[in-house]
């Protein structure tokens, strides 16, 4: 084996331009694959980062004005949700909805704290759950539990663009008074704002709030979580129907789309997921095809290569060669140029994604109410790495085995005649 | 050594031509022959089938005891490296090694280390007098240097016979000179030579000359050396 490595070493040296050009071809096709693999990934990254922090199976429903008379009421209507639409989300979609959350909401408030204000938050009023349910991502402390429920502390969970607002170097928000709408609440926990739809919302305990300002029944925010609906068509099916039962609550047409203000993450979210998926087989298969045209090349100079070299194979089998020794040396040949420039492209074609992943891959693109990130770890596991240079050594091989396998069918004096 | 009997071969085409005609040959340990003929007699046909690189379709070769037939292309390969040296008109050297890889390489074949090798190949080069010439490559090299490279590769393995296909087709008449006196000097150590030629000059050097016309024998003449000077009356060859 060692003896046939140094052979095939010399012949490679001395034919260096053709050991070049089948490199190149290995180079280019791993180099453009990894590249492209780890531009979609960056794509893709870049949409899970900016939806971080999202819970991708949330319906939220508010209600609305009607816009159609129904059984002698005129349009034109305000729906206000209360606790029979709560019972209904519960018991009418046991499949479909896991679990059903009612928030209250109080606008316009101003938050202040040592001579700092923020105008027009929103205070909202929360259950445990929501938590869990809206994936909120706690950075300090805690979020509203069921003591401060069942006691109507006042408490609050605020956002961390909020505390850099409001505290400005005054060091950690757990703890201090935060006067909101004239009342004192104090921090009991900070929580990750997304830069993508910066809420600065401060939550409270739902008791607290429905307490204060007197809430009763009335529910402002219905926040549902759901599974078991695949498809865009299976959510529309799903709306329709939850419209239909609500619809019998509060006496509204059930064909009327504005009655009620529905919020469908999870279905935006089954369109994302479509999407992403769309985009990675894209760059898929334009990866597969540039490691195609990769493979290709290499099969064409192998072929052409074997071609050139009959004469050779037949002066090797005079002197003794078996027609083994000649397969095996055009394979061996064909896994070792594919192997080292293989080995090259993956490695130019990982350095080339570090390099965009420094260099585009933290660029922020600040649109001043919101950030986003067009481009995060724009990389490819070294799995895939390893598994397209083996593809391509693989093929290499085949590439070599079948033109040696048809030269050393030639009988050894036809392969000596031959020019 | 050598026991060809009744062989036939017959090219198949559009019109299967019958070179080989019931060829019946005994060759020596030892002797120097060379087949003669005209171009399209089956000398070299002759010649490739003695050298295990073309079969037959009829009769019986024999080589040192061997019956030679129907072998599968491996074994055939192992029977050309171990009992066979060939010298070819246009020397067949692979361009891109160097004389002494040229000269090692059917001990490659044979599974020699690769220091062992070129330490043999050396000492054959130094035999054919081309040790300074060992690192350059075949191009670099004269037709007659080339023939001497192809020699010391033919008999790096000790192999029982040499073929020598016109080795002197592609040189001048000095340096034609200089081959034929190395394989006569070859053949004074004991090598079994057979040469094919169509030049009397280089046929008169050998103890037998057979004839061949029509892929038939038509007659052995043994070299006696009276009827010939060395390359011919005048002494010049060609």
């Amino acid at each position: 084996m060692f003896e046939l490595l140094h052979e095939i070493q010399g012949t490679l040296r001395r034919n260096l331009m053709r050991t070049i050009a089948t490199g190149f071809a290995v180079v280019s096709g791993l180099f453009l694959l990894i590249v492209l693999q780890g531009a979609g990934n960056g794509v893709i990254h870049s949409f899970q980062y900016n939806m971080g922090g999202f819970a991708f199976d949330a319906v939220h429903v508010f209600g609305g004005r009607t816009t159609k008379p129904w059984e002698g009421i005129k349009e034109g209507r305000l729906i206000q949700l209360d606790d029979r639409d709560l019972d209904m989300s519960r018991r009418h979609f046991p499949h479909q909805i896991t679990s059903a959350i009612p928030t209250v909401n109080y606008e316009g408030v101003v938050a202040s704290y040592a001579g700092h204000h923020i105008n027009s938050t929103t205070m909202v009023g929360v259950y445990p759950e929501y938590a869990v349910s809206q994936a909120v991502e706690m950075l300090e402390g805690r979020f509203i539990n069921n003591i401060d429920m069942t006691e109507k502390r006042k408490v609050c969970v605020m956002g961390n663009n909020s505390c850099k607002d409001l505290f400005k170097e005054a060091g950690s928000a757990i703890g201090k008074g935060v006067e909101l709408g004239g009342i004192l609440y104090t921090v009991v926990g900070v929580y990750k704002t997304n830069e993508m739809f910066s809420g600065s919302n401060f939550y409270v305990p739902y008791t607290t709030l429905c307490t204060i300002y007197n809430k009763g029944r009335f529910i402002d925010e219905l926040t549902m979580n759901t599974h078991n609906i695949p498809t865009d068509s299976a959510m529309q099916l799903f709306i329709n129907e939850y419209i239909r039962a609500t619809s019998h609550i509060h006496s509204f047409d059930p064909t009327d789309d504005r009655a009620l203000w529905i919020w469908n993450q999870a279905g935006d979210n089954i369109q994302m997921q479509r999407a992403m998926s769309i985009l990675n087989k894209a760059f898929w298969i334009l990866g597969l095809l540039t490691l195609l045209s990769g493979v290709v090349s290499v099969s064409n100079i192998m072929l052409i290569s074997v071609k050139e070299r009959t004469r050779e194979f037949g002066i090797r089998r005079a002197i003794g060669a078996r027609p083994w020794n000649i397969i095996s040396m055009v394979v061996l040949e064909s896994v070792v140029i594919t192997a080292i420039f293989g080995y090259i492209g993956m490695l130019l074609g990982i350095f080339f994604c570090e390099w965009m992943d420094a260099t585009v891959g933290n660029q922020v693109m600040d649109m001043g109410i919101f950030q986003a990130r067009y481009f995060v770890d724009p990389t490819v596991d070294l799995h895939t790495c390893v598994q397209a240079t083996i593809v391509i050594i693989v093929a290499g091989a085949l590439a070599g085995f079948f033109p040696a396998r048809k030269a050393v069918k030639v009988k050894a004096i036809d392969a000596l005649r031959s020019a | 050594m050598i026991h060809l009997t009744n062989i036939h071969k017959t090219y198949q085409g559009a019109q299967p031509l019958h070179v080989l005609k019931g060829i019946d040959l005994h060759i020596g340990k030892g002797e120097f022959v060379a087949i003669m003929g005209a171009s399209g007699s089956g000398k070299s046909t002759l010649l490739n089938i003695l050298g295990i690189l073309d079969d037959y379709d009829e009769g019986e070769y024999r080589l040192d005891g061997t019956l030679i037939r129907n072998l599968s292309e491996t074994r055939a390969a192992d029977y050309r490296n171990r009992m066979i040296g060939f010298i070819f008109q246009s020397f067949n050297l692979i361009g891109f090694k160097d004389a002494m890889e040229n000269v090692a390489l059917p001990l490659f074949y044979q599974g020699v280390s690769r220091r062992k090798r070129n330490q043999l190949a050396m000492e054959y080069l130094e035999k054919v007098g081309l040790r300074e010439w060992a690192h350059h490559l075949p191009n670099e090299l004269s037709g007659g240097q080339k023939q001497r490279v192809a020699i010391a590769r033919a008999l790096i393995t000790q192999p029982r016979i040499i073929l020598a296909d016109e080795p002197t087709g592609a040189l001048d008449s000095k340096t034609s000179l200089e081959v034929m006196q190395l394989l006569k000097k070859l053949h004074e150590q004991g090598m079994t030579i057979i040469v094919v030629t169509h030049e009397s000059g280089v046929a008169y050097q050998a103890e037998k000359i057979v004839h061949i016309k029509d892929g038939q024998i038509e007659s052995i003449e043994v070299n006696d050396g009276s009827a010939h000077t060395p390359f011919g009356v005048d002494g010049v060859m060609k």
